[in-house]
């Protein structure tokens, strides 16, 4: 009972993570249609960015502050400059774009940083309750939940948040009402670098600090918000936490898959969703005129 | 008369095919002189360009059977590495552990890399577009660590992979063992390119291309649309399983390793460079993937990887139709050019 309290909670823990990088992919999904592969290295670069300002002796809280607002810049900077001309492009265009994105990233880090593993500092004590869920696992838990709160306040109570919705729900209609749909989606980038950030901010201390740590963290993250339905932020969120859940359950409980064939669960877990409920489980079905 | 038809009147006037032959004649000949390179090529070069070249093969029959799948029936595809695998795994385990002739391993890597591609067409079929790029982009982030699975360690000799020695020429031929596994390279490749050239015409190819233009109306017109991806889906594989298999013989090694997520990203950006849907773009993809890494290697070491990922950025914003799209750039420039002198005589 113990182990398996354990593992439910541990699974919460990177369950967080995944519903962070899920957010991510799906608010960029949202702006542009488009699935983010560069999304777990943009976070991988962030990370080392904060791991860089924890470094060069600034406070734990001052730098993860400062990464966010960095990542969000960068965020920005990213579409206006790589995804802002390719914006009516064909789907290849823009996958080799976000590959492209995705090389310069990982091996740019690995070239300013290298590619040796770091520890990363957590902020919260060593330890656990108990031997069931970890001082900092309970922090992962909480930060992510706390930006979720303020994401929803964000875009249930603010005019921007209500104009980054509408941009994504029907650009047309949101331009005719004076929104700028171009700097909507240069938000959601930003928005969306910033959540990744804190993702890959949190999971460094678990899975080390490396150029390509965040690989099969984005394959996880993608699983999550296929799960939880790539048109829904909320259920991205959701689909995090049970897809942490359920890989820890599966590598405790079904003996030949071990921590050996993680990343195969999360691939049949994304054919088999994709093939028997396309829209995930609270994703609204697309339906196209033809 | 329109101009244009003046264009096409002029096209088939007598003198002008002397400047330029016809069309096909026009092919025939660069073919020709493409394959005339090719078989010379390695008696000029050492024995490590020569092996370098060689890659280069196999790389365009991988991008060849990605393009069929991409160019010319639109299903995106980032989990191409994992077919390579099958292949190079299959070569590797038959001579390694049951002594098969290296050469009867080649067939069976395509034969199994057709039943995989063909299998995965099924699941592709419910995927549009990007959905099918996230399930393959998971396949093949996958594939290294199925390779390494301790269960099957046996065959795959898990993260250490296999070893084997490529066979020196047979019959005593006056040929190095790099230069005789160049040329068994380059007639797989030319047989590959040819039958892919003889399916684009084919019917066959029509119904592919159709799916890929317009799924409904092919549908319409009595084209069977989910046996037509499956098998193209199982075609390419074949292919890239096969250069799989080559490229276990020629590099005489297979690990997990190397089969990641960013072979996988090579075969696509190969294919972007060559031209999506244009069959000898394949050879100039291949060539690409394989030098301007070094290339960017000789530049920086360090920044490698970041060069290569502003030079494909840059590709796409500047050349977005690779290859193809300059080829054709550069026959329509010459063909205006030609008219031009053509009307002042």
């Amino acid at each position: 009972m113990e182990l398996f309290l354990h593992q439910i909670f541990s699974g919460l823990a990177t369950g967080a993570i995944y519903a962070a990088v899920a957010l991510a992919v799906v608010m960029i999904f949202l702006a542009i249609d488009h699935f983010n592969f560069a999304q777990g290295e943009m976070a991988m670069f962030s990370t080392f960015i904060c791991w860089a300002l924890i470094d060069a002796g600034l406070p734990y809280w001052v730098a993860f502050v400062l990464t966010i607002g960095i990542s969000f810049a960068g965020g920005i900077a990213i579409e206006r400059i790589l995804f802002r001309p390719l914006h009516a492009a064909p789907v290849l265009s823009h996958i080799i774009a976000f590959l492209g994105l995705f090389f310069i990233l990982n091996n740019g880090a690995g070239w300013i940083w290298d590619f040796t593993i770091k520890p990363m500092a957590s902020p919260f004590p060593e330890g656990s309750i108990s031997g069931l869920i970890g001082y900092h696992e309970i922090g992962m838990i909480g930060i992510v939940l706390i930006m979720l709160a303020l994401l929803y306040l964000f875009f249930r109570y603010t005019s921007v948040g209500l104009a980054m919705r509408a941009a994504a729900q029907n650009p047309e209609s949101a331009k005719l009402c004076g929104i700028s749909v171009g700097w909507m989606i240069a938000l959601g980038w930003g928005m969306a670098s910033a959540i990744g950030a804190v993702g890959g901010i949190l999971i460094a201390p678990v899975v080390f600090l490396e150029p390509n740590m965040m690989l099969g963290i984005l394959l996880y993250g993608f699983a999550a918000a296929i799960v939880g339905g790539i048109t829904n932020p909320a259920g991205a969120v959701a689909g995090g936490f049970m897809v942490g859940v359920l890989e820890n359950l599966v590598g405790t409980y079904i003996p030949f898959v071990g921590s050996e064939l993680k990343l195969t669960v999360a691939l049949v877990l994304i054919i088999s969703v994709l093939m028997v409920k396309p829209s995930g489980l609270f994703g609204r079905t697309t339906v196209t005129r033809v | 008369m329109t101009a244009e038809t003046q264009v096409t009147a002029q096209s088939v006037d007598p003198e002008r095919r002397i400047a330029g032959l016809t069309s096909g004649g026009w092919r025939c000949a660069a073919t020709a002189i493409a394959i005339l390179v090719a078989v010379v090529l390695p008696w000029t070069l050492g024995s490590f360009q020569t092996f370098q070249i060689t890659l280069v093969l196999f790389y365009a029959i991988a991008i060849l059977g990605l393009n069929i799948l991409t160019g010319f029936n639109g299903q995106f595809s980032l989990g191409h590495s994992a077919f390579f695998a099958i292949g190079a795994y299959t070569t590797a385990i038959l001579v390694e552990r049951y002594g098969v002739s290296t050469y009867l391993t080649i067939p069976v890597a395509g034969g199994l890399g057709f039943a995989a591609g063909f299998l995965f067409g099924f699941p592709a079929l419910r995927l549009s577009g990007l959905y099918l790029a996230l399930a393959t982009f998971a396949l093949s982030v996958a594939t290294p660590q199925l390779l390494k699975y301790n269960h099957f360690e046996d065959f795959t000799g898990g993260v250490q992979g296999i070893n084997l020695l490529k066979d020196s020429a047979p019959f005593d031929l006056p040929f190095s063992v790099d230069q005789w596994w160049y040329y068994v390279t380059l007639a797989i490749t030319l047989f590959a390119f040819w039958m892919a050239r003889n399916l684009i015409n084919s019917r066959t190819g029509r119904a592919i291309m159709a799916i890929r233009d317009n799924p409904i109306a092919a549908a319409t017109m009595g084209v069977n649309t989910a046996l037509y991806k499956t098998l193209t889906f199982g075609v390419s594989a074949l292919l890239t399983a096969v250069a799989g298999a080559l490229s276990a013989i020629v590099v005489e090694y297979v690990a997990p390793d190397s089969f990641t997520f960013v072979l996988s990203v090579y075969f696509l950006i190969g294919l972007v460079i060559g031209g999506v849907g244009w069959i000898p773009g394949a050879v100039i993809g291949g060539a690409f993937v394989l030098y301007v890494p070094n290339l960017a290697e000789g530049i920086s070491t360090g920044l490698a990887g970041v060069l290569f990922g502003v030079i494909i950025l840059l590709v796409i914003y500047l050349m977005p139709s690779g290859a193809a799209g300059l080829v054709r750039l550069g026959i329509t420039h010459l063909r205006r050019r030609l008219d031009r002198d053509n009307n002042k005589a």
